[in-house]
């Protein structure tokens, strides 16, 4: 599979901010990123059991001096809401990158529930959310981010809307 | 499982002259036992998000791999966070040691039982989660030999200790002081 030039240069905005390690539960739609990362030798990809182990991953590479983000999908928002407790309380930086679910041609009932609430949920958690809907923004906004994240010190997430990644297709 | 080692002591010991090792505590107990063994800007104590300790102390580690750092932390805060075991053998940082101290029981709540009052061997799950060295410790001439094993190895390593309750010892709990004079005993600048 081709992956859209969009996903790159979020890569390039992840790495023109410093970011040295990036943690994931995979996710299809941040399958170009999980790959460029593992190849990039300025950073370490760390797969996770479970979304909130980044968060505390990310919490831990503050403590020593560097910057992480976390990749996951709108299911693992669900997981990551006490751990968010974290960074909010340390007033540690916190940036993930969150593709949807639940939305845009879903075809799958289960994913649903948590896609809806998801950027609810992170912004009553203490997240910042920013949402990107086409490929042309994509990238300033998780640069933007970035500086709101790791300058200002607070948790971000970017949420990459499910059109704009593409609706899961399992029937032909 | 518990054993009869008395908490403070072993933590006494596990960081005596602890040079410049780096400590992340796990929320309950060991974040006391580790304030009542000497506060220092290098402890980072957790106070809340329950099953955070090795997973801090993975990013750290990965961020500072000419340091040595340690995970202190309980047998109930570990089993929050069991997927970190995993998620930490799957890399295997050099400089990374754990140490839970394991009572059987969830202190804070009423000293109910934990799973490893109940069957869950914490040294096992490691070494199947791909960990290369665990250790089982039940006495002070155990746990004295464990001090300098934590400093140099990639180590998972189990103290039972006693499940009776000690006086509370409480290190700073604000977490923006924690973390901001962490960094500043890192030498990391606040642009």
């Amino acid at each position: 599979m081709h992956a859209p030039a969009w996903q790159d240069q979020v890569f390039e905005a992840l790495r023109r901010a410093r970011v040295r390690q990036v943690g994931y539960v995979p996710d299809a739609g941040h399958s170009r990123l999980i790959e460029r990362a593992h190849a990039e030798p300025e950073m370490q990809a760390v797969v996770l059991t479970t979304e909130e182990e980044g968060v505390a991953l990310a919490a831990g590479a503050w403590l020593g001096g560097q910057r992480a983000v976390l990749l996951m999908q709108s299911s693992g928002v669900g997981n990551c809401i006490n751990m968010l407790s974290l960074p909010v309380n340390c007033r540690m930086p916190f940036l993930t990158l969150v593709t949807m679910r639940g939305e845009w041609g879903e075809f799958n009932p289960w994913q649903v529930p948590m896609g809806g609430a998801a950027e609810a949920a992170l912004r009553l958690a203490g997240v910042h959310v920013h949402r990107a809907e086409t490929p042309a923004e994509v990238a300033d906004m998780v640069a933007a981010a970035a500086v709101l994240a790791f300058d200002s010190r607070v948790p971000v997430a970017v949420l990459l809307a499910q059109r704009l990644i593409g609706a899961k297709v399992f029937v032909e | 499982m518990s054993g009869t080692l008395d908490r403070r002591a072993v933590v006494a010991a596990l960081l005596r002259d602890p040079g410049d090792l780096l400590v992340v505590t796990g929320l309950g107990s060991t974040t006391y036992d580790a304030g009542a063994a000497g506060d220092r800007a290098e402890n980072f104590y957790l106070w809340g998000a329950m099953g955070a300790a090795a997973m801090m102390g993975l990013g750290l580690a990965l961020a500072r791999p000419e340091r040595r750092v340690l995970v202190l932390t309980g047998d109930g805060e570990m089993l929050m966070g069991l997927g970190a075991l995993a998620s930490i053998g799957a890399l295997r940082p050099a400089n990374l040691a754990i140490a839970v101290m394991d009572n059987g029981r969830y202190g804070e709540t009423g000293s109910q039982r934990s799973h490893t009052d109940l069957g869950t061997d914490l040294a096992a799950v490691a070494a199947a989660c791909g960990w290369a060295a665990t250790a089982v410790i039940g006495d002070m001439a155990g746990v004295e030999a464990l001090r300098p094993r934590l400093r140099r190895e990639a180590l998972f390593a189990v103290v039972r200790i006693s499940a009776a309750e000690v006086p509370r010892a409480l290190p700073p709990r604000d977490g923006a002081l924690l973390q901001h004079r962490f960094r500043a005993s890192l030498g990391i600048a606040e642009t």
